[in-house]
């Protein structure tokens, strides 16, 4: 019973989400408005500003590359968070004595 | 696992996943690929080793000391660029304006500190999903 | 009927995207396994990242590499692709880190179950 009403529920959500995309001016071509004066910089100067081909190499390590070094602290802070949930601490091991 | 067909397979196969790996991390700059695409293929390679032959045979490859120092290399090679930009041309990451060779447009030697980048993203990359990996298999009971 | 079928195909990539969100967030609501919870939560991610590729699309474009021969080439809208790169790293690092606490949490309380979990803690406050 529970799940029915949580799955019409669910129904409702996706048809009122659908209408609304249904109202996004994005028609996959250039005339989209993701595809502004920053892309079309991008594009036209990203080669001999970079020296990369690569337009998604030259985004990400040379006009955003602080950007990407926030990234691989992210990874770097995921690791250290990892680390401190499961390795014991010397907490752990004297509580464990006590017991 | 003591499979045989399993260990002989996974002898063949480490070698070119890990060259591939490394041909994507140096073609980044050029072809799609990249710094994250090779890290992730090179800790997955790892990450089958680990696997296949055992916790104690994978500490031995990569051990726990080695992780540390690649972990922290990766974000210092980084920094370290940074701050050449800062000295040369006095802004953080700058890239041509700092003067770091240029090369030739679509060559493999091209685009300034861009390649050294991936590099550096891709020993970050790869140690993280192994040492991640090894943490989560490391039973460690309170 | 066919210009509803029309709009559909013109826009399976969004809708396929809010598809996938809404069956990872009805994952996430329904089930009370923990870890179908963190599956969820990696489904409902791969939606936002593919509404998002489906932004940067361009029909009839081709990928940003710059070719400079050849002019007047429609390339595709290389910065969502840049900011997903971003968003995979955020969604592997959750993932890893809600996985070590369920691991710690099935050591304290033998039980990866949320209804099983919240019986549990409540016992022991109601103990104190």
């Amino acid at each position: 019973m529970k799940k029915t009403i949580a799955n019409v529920l669910f129904l409702i959500l996706f048809v009122i989400l659908v209408i609304g995309i249904l109202q996004m001016p994005t028609t996959a071509s250039t005339n989209a408005p993701a595809y502004n004066d920053i892309v079309y910089h991008y594009i036209n100067n990203g080669a001999t500003d970079t020296n990369a081909v690569n337009l998604i190499a030259a985004i990400l390590a040379d006009y955003r590359a602080f950007d990407t070094l926030g990234e691989t602290i992210v990874l770097f802070t995921s690791v250290v968070a990892v680390g401190s949930v499961l390795r014991s601490t010397k907490y752990d091991k004297e509580a464990k004595e006590n017991e | 696992m003591n499979d045989i067909i399993i260990k002989n397979i996974t002898r063949i196969v480490i070698p070119f996943a890990q060259a591939y790996g490394i041909f994507i991390i140096l073609n980044g700059h050029i072809s799609p690929g990249g710094g994250f695409a090779g890290g992730a293929i090179i800790g997955t390679s790892l990450i089958l080793y680990t696997l296949v032959f055992g916790r104690e045979k994978g500490k031995k490859k990569f051990s726990h000391k080695m992780s540390e120092i690649a972990e922290s290399g990766g974000i210092m090679i980084f920094v370290l660029i940074g701050v050449i930009g800062i000295i040369m041309a006095g802004s953080f990451l700058a890239n041509q304006s700092a003067g770091f060779p240029q090369g030739e447009l679509g060559n493999i030697l091209s685009g300034g500190f861009i390649p050294i980048l991936m590099i550096a993203i891709g020993i970050k990359v790869a140690s993280t999903m192994i040492s991640l990996f090894n943490i989560l298999i490391d039973e460690e009971k309170v | 009927m066919k210009e509803i079928i029309d709009i559909i195909v013109e826009n399976i990539n969004y809708i396929g995207a809010i598809a996938l969100f809404l069956i990872g967030l009805r994952i996430v609501v329904i089930h009370t396994n923990l870890i179908k919870r963190i599956m969820g939560l990696n489904i409902m991610g791969t939606g936002v990242f593919l509404f998002f590729v489906a932004i940067g699309n361009v029909t009839g474009g081709v990928v940003p590499i710059v070719d400079p021969e050849s002019a007047n080439v429609i390339y595709i809208n290389p910065l969502p692709s840049v900011f997903i790169l971003t968003g995979i790293v955020v969604v592997v690092s959750i993932t890893v880190y809600s996985l070590s606490l369920v691991i710690r949490i099935y050591e304290n309380y033998n039980t990866i179950d949320q209804k099983e979990l919240s019986d549990l803690i409540s016992e022991e406050n109601n103990d104190h």
